[in-house]
């Protein structure tokens, strides 16, 4: 793979590398994010630390390629390794910045689904929440990540594994859910935000991709940001050849990435 | 003098009657206690409640093996690949009762039981699905701020099998690398089950007391199993076997291959030893990064 190609997922790591500030505290998991970690803080997050609730602490990227954040690459030169009652207290103390998130479903208001799902009138059951519940209630801010696919669209969660915005304006608050809610969410087409009201809209549109195409992916009139902040929809940002080397070096066989 | 615990893994196992509730597969996929699951497994022991965080692919084989009755966890399924197959069929064909958790929530509850207390208070669940449908989890005013919190009731497994770097024979254990809920679960635990990569002398424990994380009086039997993680990784000795996760994957995708995996790698092999022989990859720690000494003084 040469710097002027990309795939679709090294295009979402880097945007979700940007997500994370410098000094941040973010609540990494699984999967890409593992990766988005290792990039922001190896460029322009160099204090920011992750933590994952199996009970690791990092203020750098791990020494080897992670399959898992247990993998020994990830225990290996950590700040500490604990346990995930001390992890999950820290978020529920405010004090995790941002936090990562996956789903099978997506909603309007960014509630997220990874316990069941319903297809052509079969229940299919998924793995469950894992941590990501605990991420959506508590964190300051989430950023969710998720292959653009149509059936992931939906007006209402089936279930609502892990509550977003649920149903728009002041529901977070009373329903006592304490953090802020998803801020982002990144799939392979497009970058969305939530406006005030918590309702997704398109931020900006990925290297080569049209309103047009993604509209009709949504079942509900899909709101955009020249609505939302009278800005134009934007261009996503593609990842640097210095971002690419880093994702390359820390999935050097393209495991999550290719 | 105290009692030496040690026992083989067959007949710690063996003590496991059916019907219990078990806590295992604690500290994510972290030691991850394979080969106590896949002596369950061997001997049959059937109508099992499992307890943990997620399992891995630990709860999916026990489950194959249509042992299990009921899950209490927040995930289940294979972290290398994403499904479970044999969780999501019993799940689907209604055989398997399961009760949803987040990590927060299933640690909790493990806590609320370790620390001897009906229950727990958090800030998490409330908004969730999770919450809404489980009759368990209760919703409270907080008496001080008059907040809304989430009850989260007390979990206590009959047993929890912890697997450890560590341990003397009188099950005085040292672990360490991240534990996740692997120490609330022995305390809140009628019974524990101590598996070793080594067993070794009591001198060795006491060297490094901050180190001990589990005493002999929680625990009921040890058993001295080298690889007894594996395809987990365990810290300062092997790596996670990431190809035996996605074979898992692909062989186990419907139930005639299900029972093929069971019979080639757990009901046709007799023990541990004979189960590693068979994994040809060298999984042993590349450089074995030391920690600083650490010294207590007299």
């Amino acid at each position: 793979m040469d710097a002027e190609s990309y795939t679709d997922r090294e295009l979402m790591v880097a945007a979700a590398a940007r997500e994370i500030d410098d000094g941040d505290v973010a609540f990494v998991g699984m999967r890409l994010p593992l990766i988005a970690f290792q990039v922001a803080v190896s460029t322009h997050a160099p204090d920011a630390i992750s933590v994952f609730e199996s009970g690791v602490v990092r203020d750098d990227p791990a020494s080897d390629f992670l399959h898992t954040m247990c993998d020994l690459p990830n225990l290996d030169r950590a700040l500490s390794t604990t346990s995930m009652i001390d992890i999950m207290s820290r978020l529920q103390r405010g004090e995790i910045d941002v936090g990562f998130l996956g789903g099978a479903e997506i909603d309007r208001y960014g509630n997220l689904n990874t316990t069941r799902v319903t297809s052509r009138s079969r229940e299919i059951r998924l793995p469950g929440s894992g941590g990501a519940c605990d991420i959506a209630c508590l964190s300051q801010r989430t950023v969710v990540l998720m292959a653009h696919e149509p059936r992931r669209f939906v007006e209402r969660v089936t279930y609502n594994t892990s509550p977003g915005h649920g149903a728009g304006g002041d529901w977070r608050a009373r329903e006592s859910v304490a953090g802020g809610g998803p801020e982002t969410l990144v799939t392979t087409k497009a970058t969305f935000g939530f406006d005030h009201d918590g309702e997704l809209y398109v931020k900006s549109l990925h290297p080569g991709v049209n309103l047009a195409e993604i509209a009709d992916d949504f079942p509900w009139d899909l709101k955009t940001a020249a609505e939302v902040t009278d800005d134009p929809i934007g261009r996503t940002e593609p990842p640097s050849v210095d971002v690419l080397e880093l994702i390359r070096e820390f999935d050097p066989n393209g495991f999550w990435t290719r | 003098m105290p009692q030496s615990k040690v026992t083989d893994l067959s007949a710690a196992v063996g003590r496991i009657e059916p019907g219990s509730a078990v806590a295992m597969g604690l500290a994510l996929e972290h030691a991850i206690p394979f080969a106590a699951g896949h002596e369950l497994i061997r001997q049959e022991t059937d109508e099992l409640t499992l307890i943990g965080p997620i399992s891995d692919l630990l709860f999916d084989q026990l489950v194959a093996a249509d042992l299990v009755d009921r899950v209490r966890a927040a995930w289940v399924g294979n972290v290398s690949s994403g499904t479970g197959y044999n969780f999501r069929r019993a799940v689907e064909d209604g055989g398997l009762s399961v009760e949803n958790h987040s990590n927060f929530s299933i640690a909790l509850s493990l806590k609320a039981g370790a620390m001897g207390v009906p229950y727990l208070p958090t800030r998490s669940l409330l908004g969730s699905d999770i919450f809404e449908e489980n009759d368990r989890f209760r919703e409270a005013e907080d008496p001080y701020s008059g907040d809304r919190l989430a009850l989260v009731p007390a979990i206590r497994p009959d047993w929890t099998v912890v697997h450890v770097q560590r341990a003397s024979p009188y099950g005085d254990a040292h672990f360490w690398g991240n534990s996740g809920v692997a120490f609330e679960a022995v305390d809140a635990a009628d019974d524990t089950l101590i598996v070793a990569e080594e067993i070794v002398e009591p001198d060795v424990i006491k060297s490094d007391p901050s180190r001990t994380a589990i005493t002999r009086d929680s625990v009921t039997a040890v058993a001295e199993v080298p690889f007894g993680a594996h395809p987990a990784p365990l810290a300062g000795r092997y790596n996670r076997d990431n190809e035996f996760y996605l074979d898992y994957a692909d062989e186990t995708n419907d139930e005639l291959g299900t029972i093929a995996w069971l019979n080639e790698w757990v009901r046709g092999v007799p023990d541990r030893e004979a189960y590693m022989e068979k994994i040809d990859r060298d999984l042993h720690v590349s450089e074995p990064t030391v920690a600083a000494e650490v010294e207590y003084g007299r």
